[in-house]
């Protein structure tokens, strides 16, 4: 059974207030969508909204071909995972990962089996008689996701399934994931996240929210490599975002001529441009900006320098060889030309620096 | 722990024995010291001796402690029943507080106007139950439920919502959520309420009073008449017996909650 999901115009309101405005999106049979955004961006109420726990104001929320829009949870046929695992914890291991298929009234003599066979593909087995409680958060949470699973949804839905684990476990939970939808190529997956991170590790696309919004839809790599708004090139990924202003040949930023593609923007208008930090050189090259070192991190393989180019503050991610430069000091950093990506400027408010995401 | 020196804390400790024992122990320790004398004349009881006791634990009074029993477990059931379903009917309305209040007036008036309502309120076909043990259990239903009711919403607000939403995606309708997953989580403040209705109709006096028909006897009834007529010891010796037996009872139910907590 292949499943996917599709947004028609979602909009979910509560006593008035829009926390999601006409999602149109669609996640293929197989796919694993990430709706990335940052908190109150209206991602987790698109997810709810699957799941069945929020009514659309208006537009369809499609499973498949079944629009599932007045069908109950209970209905939906959908697994979900939850940040806080939600597991029951009056019953043990292998009862909450058997729930589901006795709600679905699954046949009785296939039910030991389905759990088993959950609880391996999650590497539970061994917890089968222990209480939640009695388990550390991450075998809770491959419990809670070995419990979606027996149902065999096909359709998943994660929302923040990482956040309550240690980045060390978040890691490990993040490739098991990876794996799982490798086991499972059937299942659609939703997986709402604030961390680009597990966006970038996991999906397949990624549906970018904000201000209760979609505002980009794109492959990891498109967004990454060729972001089209200043938002996705701060929020996916870290960004120098510069305003420059196009010229003939190039880009001009704080009196120097820039070496980069300006595509069919014209001549004279403003635009952003955008460089990622690990992009950037120190030394000359091609594209040299001077400036002065205001501030200078170590992060064991790069350093993080903040260097301030004409009053703008533009980050550069340095290998370690080169040492750290003293604060104060004049440097000079460079990019190659294709690592720079042209944007419009943005409507309101487009200041230069960095925008961290 | 609030106080750190040793000294302090025998201090506070000290305070605490000292309003306790006046307020709470010494009466209990008077009834009990009471039940086994046969005078009392001095500062101390005199004359020990067990009469009461047999008296206070066979015949009538073994009646009277069995009709006390099944009124209050009659009565904290549906009393359990009525709010529980009032609190998970009304969760999330605003028909909340005006429930809650309408289960609270009961407790706010003497028990004596609930007594007589019922009475009037039953004296008629085709709602005749005057005369019944029904309108007894009734009763203290009535007078009981709010404290059922209040355990309950409280507990059902902190209950997070994702366990029956986690329930419901996987595919349970309305009645397995309610089933296997709310009320087994509200379990310790269901045994913690019915502990409290359990204890408070045992207890009740002024609107059974009213109501109970000469076959359906409650102890504290047998109680209130001994000490009318005097009887004073072996209404004592009968006092002891409900609340020892009250307190078995509520140690048994504490005992179910402990176990629903630790799971």
């Amino acid at each position: 059974m292949t499943t996917g999901i599709r947004f028609d115009g979602v909009s979910v309101a509560y006593g008035g207030d829009v926390v999601l405005d006409s999602l149109d999106l669609t996640v293929e049979p197989g796919e694993v969508m990430a709706l990335l955004g940052p908190s109150g961006s209206g991602k987790t109420t698109a997810l709810r909204a699957v799941a069945g726990f929020v009514r659309p104001v208006s537009g369809r929320v499609f499973i498949g071909d079944r629009d599932v829009t007045d069908l109950p949870p209970h209905r939906r046929g959908v697994g979900m995972v939850v940040q806080q695992y939600a597991l029951f914890p009056h019953m043990r291991v292998d009862a909450n990962v058997a729930f589901g298929l006795k709600a679905r009234r699954a046949p009785k003599d296939g039910i030991a089996a389905r759990v088993a066979e959950a609880l391996e593909m999650t590497g539970m087995s061994a917890y089968a008689r222990r209480y939640p409680r009695e388990l550390s958060g991450g075998q809770q949470q491959r419990v809670a996701i070995a419990r979606a699973l027996a149902v065999r949804p096909g359709v998943l839905l994660l929302d923040e399934p990482l956040s309550a684990l240690d980045a060390r476990l978040r890691s490990d939970m993040l490739a098991e994931l990876a794996r799982l939808h490798r086991d499972l190529p059937d299942v659609s997956m939703l997986y709402v996240t604030h961390d680009q991170m597990e966006a970038l590790t996991l999906a397949d696309r990624i549906a970018l929210m904000d201000r209760s919004r979609l505002q980009d839809c794109g492959t990891p790599q498109d967004l990454y490599r060729r972001p089209r708004t200043e938002f996705t090139a701060s929020f996916v990924g870290t960004a120098n975002l510069l305003p420059v202003t196009v010229t003939g040949d190039g880009v001009r930023f704080a009196g120097a001529v820039l070496d980069v593609p300006a595509g069919t923007a014209a001549p004279g208008a403003p635009a952003t441009l955008c460089v990622r930090p690990h992009a950037i050189g120190l030394g000359e090259g091609p594209n040299a900006l001077r400036g002065k070192v205001t501030e200078a991190q170590w992060r064991g393989a790069t350093h993080r320098l903040c260097v301030d180019v004409a009053g703008h503050r533009v980050t550069a991610d340095v290998g370690e060889p080169h040492g750290t430069p003293p604060l104060g000091t004049e440097v000079t950093l460079h990019f190659a030309a294709r690592d720079a990506v042209l944007l419009p400027a943005a409507a309101a408010g487009a200041g230069g620096g960095a925008a961290h995401g | 722990m609030l106080v750190h020196s040793r000294r302090a804390r025998r201090a506070v400790h000290a305070v605490f024995l000292a309003l306790f024992l006046p307020v709470f122990a010494l009466p209990f320790l008077v009834v009990a010291a009471a039940s086994l004398a046969t005078r009392w004349s001095g500062i101390l009881p005199a004359g020990v001796t067990l009469d009461h006791y047999r008296a206070a634990t066979g015949g009538d009074a073994i009646d009277a402690l069995t009709t006390s029993l099944l009124t209050a477990l009659a009565a904290s059931a549906l009393a359990l029943v009525t709010g529980t379903w009032a609190a998970l009917a009304a969760k999330g309305s605003r028909a909340r507080r005006v429930v809650g209040l309408l289960f609270m007036l009961p407790v706010a008036v003497p028990s004596v106007v609930v007594g007589l309502s019922l009475l009037v309120a039953f004296s008629r076909p085709p709602l005749l139950l005057n005369g019944t043990s029904t309108i007894v259990v009734l009763a203290h239903a009535v007078l009981v439920t709010s404290f059922a009711h209040q355990a309950v919403s409280a507990a059902l607000d902190r209950l997070d919502p994702a366990y029956e939403q986690a329930a419901a995606s996987l595919g349970a309708g309305p009645v397995r959520v309610l089933l296997r997953v709310r009320l087994p989580l509200l379990l310790p403040s269901l045994s913690a309420a019915a502990g409290l209705c359990f204890a408070l109709s045992m207890g009740e006096l002024s609107a059974t009073i009213m109501l109970y028909p000469p076959d359906w006897v409650p102890l504290p009834v047998k109680v209130f008449a001994a000490t009318d007529r005097g009887a004073l010891f072996s209404g004592a010796a009968l006092a002891v017996v409900l609340m020892v037996t009250t307190f078995l009872v509520l140690l048994a139910v504490s005992r179910i909650r402990t176990r629903a907590v630790h799971r």
